[in-house]
Order: C-alpha cells, then sequence, then structure tokens
C-alpha cells in the first residue's frame, strides 16, 4: 500500500518539500498531502518593499495549490490538532488524516497582541508592521502621507523571521525619505534588544559605519514592554520610553496556533523542538519539521529552508526505506540585505561560522559584507527564482545546502 | 578573548567577560559575575532563571530570549527585570557561563 506523507503548511518549506518528494515517489509508493488554511502563498522577501511602491500586495501572491505537482493532493483546510500517538492530523472539518510521515512546515505566527497596548488606539493608524500583506499595505499609505516627524523602526523580541528584515527597512526608510525631499525634517530610529544593530565580530567590523553615514539613531538592550498607540510612547521593561510619531514593529513570533493543541510536538512559544541536523522532530520519529516552525538556532529565512528541504526529503525517504538518517544541515544560511540607493548586502553563514567577506558560491561569485549593486540585482531576481526554481524544487547548480568556504576570507580571529 | 581568574579559577571570556567555554563555569564563578554586575546575593530565584538559561543553551545552542524566559522559567518579565535590572537575558547568560546572545549578522 502507498505511504501516506502529510505536510501542514503550504508555504515555502512545504511546497518545496511536497515537490521533491513528488519526484523521488511514485505514485503507487507514496500519497503526498498538503495541507493549508487559505489559498495564498505570499513571496514574503516582497513585503520588505511593499512599503515604498516598489511592489504591490497582488504582486506578490501567488494560489498555493498552483505551486505544487501534479499527483500532490491539496486540503484547503485549517489544522484542528495532530495527534502524535496516533499517527493522524485531525482537520478543522472533522477530516482525520493518518499519516505514515508528517512534516510540520506551519512557519510562524506574528503576535502583536502579546505586547500591551500594540494593538490598541493607534494600531494601523500609527503602530504598522510590514510583515503582513494588510499591515505592509497600510504602511504604504502612511509612508505617503507622511511629511516628517520620528519613525522609530523595533522588533520586539527574537527570534523572527529574516532577521535582517528590520535594518533593511530601516535603510530603505532613510532612501525613500531622502528621494522624496523630507529626510531633513525626519528622525529615524533603530530599536533593537540586542545590544548592537550587528552583533557578529566581522560583519560589525565591516558595517558598523552604515548607522552613521545615514544618519539612523541606535536605541540597544530595549525589550518593549508596552506600546501607548496615541502618546507615540514605545516603553521598555526597564522603563525606558522611546517617543515615535511613527512606529514600524516587528511584532512577537509563535508558532502555529495548532501546536498548542497537539501534545509534546511544540515548546512553549509554539516551535517545534527539531534535532539540528537531521531534522526529525524531537517528539517522534516519524515527525520531521523544517522552516520558521522549528526551533533550531538558525536564522527563519526563506534560504534556510530551502537547505533543509534537501536533507530533510532524504531523511524521509531513508525513514521509510528504515535507513539511518543523515545528519546533513549544519544551520546554512544566505541573504542579499538591501541597505538603499540600489545597492545590497550578501552574507553567508551557517551554524559555526559568522558572516564572513569575500565571494559568494566561489572566488568569482557576489561580493559578500559589501554594498554593491549586483547583490541589489540578485535580491530582486531572486523572486523569479523563488517561484521558478526554488518551489519546483530544482536544485540550483553551485548552491547546496552545505556552506561554502572557497572564495571566502577566513582569517583567523583570537 | 583571554583567560582571567574568576573565583580562583582559569576562565576564558571575551571582551565583555561572557565566558566562552560554558564547561569552565560553577556556582562560585556565578557568584563572582553576579557580585561584579551588582548582584551581591544570588537568591533561589535568581538561580531558577540562571539555571534554566543554562540548560536550555547546552541542549538547543542558543540562549532564550526575555520573553522565552517570562514564559518558560517561572518568573515573570517584571520580576526578571527586579532580579537582573537592566537586561536580565544578558546578565542570566553571563552568570550562567554561556556566551552573550547575538543576532544574525
Amino acid at each position: 500500500m502507498a505511504k501516506q506523507i502529510v505536510i501542514l503548511g503550504g508555504g515555502t518549506g512545504g511546497t518545496m518539500t511536497a515537490n521533491r518528494l513528488r519526484r523521488r515517489f511514485d505514485e503507487d509508493e507514496a500519497e503526498v498531502h498538503v495541507v493549508d488554511r487559505d489559498d495564498r502563498h505570499v513571496y514574503q522577501p516582497g513585503l520588505l518593499f511593499v512599503p515604498f511602491g516598489l511592489t504591490g500586495v497582488e504582486d506578490i501572491v501567488r494560489p498555493r495549490a498552483r505551486q505544487l505537482r501534479k499527483g500532490i493532493t491539496f486540503h484547503e483546510q485549517a489544522v484542528e490538532s495532530v495527534e502524535p500517538e496516533r499517527d493522524r492530523v485531525l482537520l478543522e472539518d472533522g477530516t482525520a488524516l493518518p499519516y505514515d510521515v508528517l512534516v510540520i512546515a506551519t512557519g510562524a505566527r506574528l503576535q502583536p497582541e502579546e505586547t500591551e497596548g500594540l494593538t490598541g488606539p493607534g494600531w494601523n493608524e500609527r503602530a504598522f508592521t510590514f510583515y503582513t500583506p494588510e499591515g505592509a499595505e497600510r504602511l504604504r499609505q502612511a509612508l505617503d502621507w507622511f511629511d516628517g516627524g520620528r519613525i522609530v523602526v523595533n522588533l520586539v523580541d527574537m527570534p523572527i523571521k529574516c532577521p535582517v528584515a528590520p535594518l533593511e527597512f530601516t535603510f530603505l526608510t532613510d532612501w525613500f525619505l531622502r528621494e522624496n525631499g523630507v529626510r531633513s525634517r525626519t528622525e529615524l530610529v533603530y530599536a533593537t534588544p540586542l545590544d548592537a544593530a550587528f552583533t557578529k565580530p566581522v560583519a560589525s567590523e565591516h558595517l558598523a559605519g552604515l548607522l552613521e553615514e545615514k544618519e539612523i539613531e541606535l536605541v540597544t538592550e530595549l525589550n518593549a514592554g508596552e506600546v501607548d498607540g496615541v502618546g507615540g510612547k514605545l516603553i521598555g521593561y526597564d522603563g525606558r520610553e522611546v517617543d515615535f510619531d511613527l512606529l514600524v514593529t516587528v511584532p512577537l513570533h509563535g508558532g502555529a496556533e495548532y501546536l498548542e493543541r497537539s501534545p509534546g510536538l511544540a515548546d512553549a512559544l509554539g516551535f517545534v523542538p527539531t534535532d539540528t541536523s537531521t531534522l526529525q522532530a524531537t517528539a517522534s520519529p516519524n515527525v520531521f519539521a523544517l522552516g520558521d516552525a522549528t526551533d533550531l538556532p538558525a536564522s527563519k529565512a526563506g534560504s534556510v529552508t530551502h537547505f533543509e528541504a534537501e536533507v530533510l526529503t532524504e531523511n524521509v525517504e531513508r525513514h521509510l526505506a528504515g535507513k539511518e538518517l543523515v545528519a546533513g544541515f549544519d544551520g546554512h544560511a544566505n541573504c542579499f540585505i538591501e541597505t538603499g540607493f540600489h545597492k545590497a548586502l550578501l552574507i553567508d553563514f551557517n551554524y559555526d561560522t559568522e558572516p564572513l567577506p569575500g565571494h559568494y558560491p566561489s572566488a568569482f561569485g557576489l561580493p559578500l559584507l559589501k554594498e554593491s549593486r549586483l547583490n541589489h540585482l540578485g535580491k530582486l531576481m531572486f523572486q523569479w527564482v523563488y517561484w521558478h526554481a526554488l518551489l519546483p524544487g530544482r536544485d540550483i547548480p553551485g548552491i547546496g545546502p552545505e556552506m561554502p568556504t572557497r572564495g571566502k576570507k577566513l582569517t583567523a580571529r583570537t | 578573548m583571554a583567560t582571567t581568574l574568576i573565583a580562583d579559577a582559569p576562565v576564558d571570556v571575551d571582551d565583555e567577560g561572557f565566558l566562552t567555554d560554558p564547561a569552565q563555569w560553577n556556582e562560585a564563578i556565578a557568584e563572582a559575575i553576579a557580585r561584579e554586575n551588582g548582584i551581591p546575593q544570588l537568591t533561589d530565584r535568581h538561580w531558577l532563571v540562571v539555571r534554566f538559561m543554562r540548560e536550555r543553551y547546552l541542549a538547543t545552542g542558543m540562549a532564550p530570549s526575555i520573553r522565552a524566559l517570562g514564559k518558560e522559567s517561572g518568573v515573570p518579565v517584571k520580576e526578571l527585570y527586579e532580579l537582573f535590572p537592566k537586561g536580565p537575558a544578558k546578565l542570566a547568560a553571563k552568570i550562567g557561563g554561556i556566551p552573550k546572545p547575538k543576532g544574525c549578522i
């Protein structure tokens, strides 16, 4: 009988995994099911550009089902819960989906309501987030009308999706305001719970000047506990107050809600405890997880998910064949970081190696840790790569799951 | 990075005094770091947080954030700030002998 593979989540990780598994198994060997509560697949890196009118929400959303290969069953249903001890998933309409292997790819959920006052008066009027299509569109309208004042960009606490996005947003805001002639009437503030904008030694050495150059005020070690959206105050747990006319927040993140109703699958924040190198969930040998849904100490980013998908599909096949899993994932991530003025940085790193200068993926590749126009073009081109190569699960020549060291300046540090 | 003596034990620390090798840690070191950072005496509540922090780091490779501490350690965020003034996650990490919490860049 065909094995049942159930994948929860039809986003980046779920789609890639489904397409890769569909190619690995004949249809009489395995059925592949994907469950998602809606049919809107958002190209999330595009959200960063929406507030500046550089792209529209309609340009970054496509139907989920259309990204799945033939032979994959798509269920447009919310998940009620998972019963790992009975190997089945309960859907909201009462359907039970039994599985031989379960893949959790339901990403991270935004929880602005967990910060006192944030979603109260002033939400989407003075306080915004660009982490949802609706929020990004509201923020676009607000920035359109913005005529000077104090803009505060704040990430409430780690972990967040795309940890560099708040910085990128700040850089792009600086550029946008200069283009529109209102930068001289604007104070731009970046407020972070970490103790610096750049916390990795080599990156901070190379990028320390960026904030000063762009006249961005830095507030560090601010753990935002409360927002007063009418009075325009961001208030830290330590009592510090940061005034704003316009707040751009990256709210707290947690795992999907059904995980709270699924015994033993998630930690207190709703993330799935997962083996750092095999991607098997600690809860059960036939459960795997990838992407933003896991508790891995890796960045919550599409590139990470892509590298994970290669290892995860291999391990699902091995698990079904009763073979030993491969410890193939090394935490590899790479990200383009928009810095405004048609330039971007590129960083590449893993669990053990911090972002280093040099070139990626080899000596003749894109410059690392350095602003360049080429990286900006790379970031723009990436949307095409996402829909046409990453989601279908095609391998990109020269870009493998393990972090490359060729082309990097691996200078010894003391 | 440098080697220094804390509570008569040689330990490797970074520029800001965070231990770089959690295996070199012991309770006397924790108390010495606490005193140096304005906490004269570690109470049971302090220890609860410090141990939680350390165990979580050793198990997952990542220090929990202030929010995870508030949810999972059994000590609410407001109290965390009373116990570890200024930056609870950072100070508890330092006392617990684990590296400083970092972002990705």
